[in-house]
């Protein structure tokens, strides 16, 4: 039996450690938002977050997660209300949206350890996430307009 | 008489030259501790040299500030950054694709507790460096982390992310010679006199 805290909230997940995570969370837990991409971390579409950091969980085994907090695309915000959720949402980001929750797990990252990102700053942080229809001009668009959002929320 | 005292020299002077013969090499090997020889020194780096140089070490000792990947070195995918820690920036941190040991199979994620490129402020490059370039690096404290020789080679015997290079995973070749090689030529190396090649030396 492992125990891992999603979203908030425990679960005793009895699986073989060695399952991917992903498989957990989707198939155990029937958190569905997290997609798989390429089962190789190559494509960033199974991001969530491991105690903060962007992980793969496509090729992260569930022994990892034991004991620790895992935070994935539903447990992003209470109402879906994240500066990157209400961006995403104003500039019409999404085209197929099947990456589009791994693309906010990383942006979410990046904003939390830099405010204010340069276009360049996007680019190293949002590298490892693909978007088949080609929505990056969006996603860099929509994760200045979230950083402008959360100034205005941290004001009022 | 005279026959007798002919052969009983003979015997003397045979017995000396065969007496020196046979001390000669005893003489040499008590002194090779610690005796230093430059060729041998060189020699033994330049097998150090072509561990150093294979991709299983170089492609986390970059010229630049990306890692490398494959048998050819080439640019990391996903345009990896070295970051201010050597783990990468922001949701492109090492740790968040590479575990703690390899993902079974081939092109999956190869992996380490300790995975990272050394950090910006002791950048430790192997990429495009000389033998002789390479050999002052490793000896000069300001630019190998801060180690004595006893430390490098420790390092190359005992350090678990060096030790990777011979459990790289599926699909990548290993590095030209056994661990416990190159870690006998790191000791002669050193011991010799931790000699550096000459420019020409390639």
């Amino acid at each position: 039996m492992i125990t891992v805290t999603v979203n908030g909230q425990r679960h005793d997940i009895d699986a073989d450690p060695n399952m991917p995570l992903l498989w957990a969370i989707r198939d155990i837990l029937g958190l569905t938002g997290t997609k798989y991409g390429c089962g190789a971390a190559q494509c960033g579409a199974c991001t969530i977050h491991l105690n903060g950091e962007s992980i793969r969980s496509c090729c992260t085994k569930l022994s990892r997660a034991a004991g620790q907090q895992i935070v994935t695309i539903e447990g992003l915000s209470a109402n879906n209300n994240h500066p990157l959720q209400l961006a995403w949402n104003e500039m019409n980001v999404p085209q197929c949206g099947y990456c589009q929750s791994g693309q906010l797990m990383s942006a979410a990252v990046l904003l939390r350890e830099n405010p204010n990102p340069t276009d360049q700053d996007i680019d190293d942080a949002m590298s490892g996430n693909i978007c088949r229809c080609g929505t990056y001009q969006r996603i860099r668009a929509a994760i200045h307009r979230a950083a402008d959002l959360a100034k205005e929320g941290a004001k009022s | 008489m005279k026959k007798l005292i002919f052969l009983s020299i003979i015997l003397a002077i045979t017995s000396v030259v065969a007496l020196s013969f046979k001390t000669e090499p005893a003489r040499k090997k008590n002194n090779m501790i610690g005796m230093k020889d430059s060729v041998g020194s060189v020699k033994a780096f330049m097998a150090v040299y072509k561990v150093l140089m294979s991709p299983r070490c170089m492609n986390c000792h970059p010229a630049g500030d990306q890692p490398l990947q494959g048998d050819d070195s080439h640019i990391h995918t996903m345009n990896v950054k070295r970051g201010v820690d050597g783990h990468g920036v922001y949701s492109m941190r090492c740790s968040n694709c590479h575990q703690a040991e390899n993902d079974p199979g081939v092109h999956l994620p190869p992996g380490n507790p300790k995975w990272a490129l050394p950090p910006p402020t002791m950048r430790m490059v192997f990429q495009g460096r000389t033998p002789r370039q390479l050999a002052i690096q490793l000896l000069d404290p300001k630019q190998n982390g801060g180690r004595t020789k006893a430390q490098i080679l420790d390092h190359i015997t005992n350090d678990g992310l060096v030790g990777w290079a011979w459990h790289p995973g599926e699909g990548r070749t290993l590095p030209p010679m056994t661990r416990a090689a190159l870690v006998t030529q790191t000791r002669l190396w050193i011991a010799k006199g931790a000699y550096v090649p000459s420019a020409k030396v390639k």
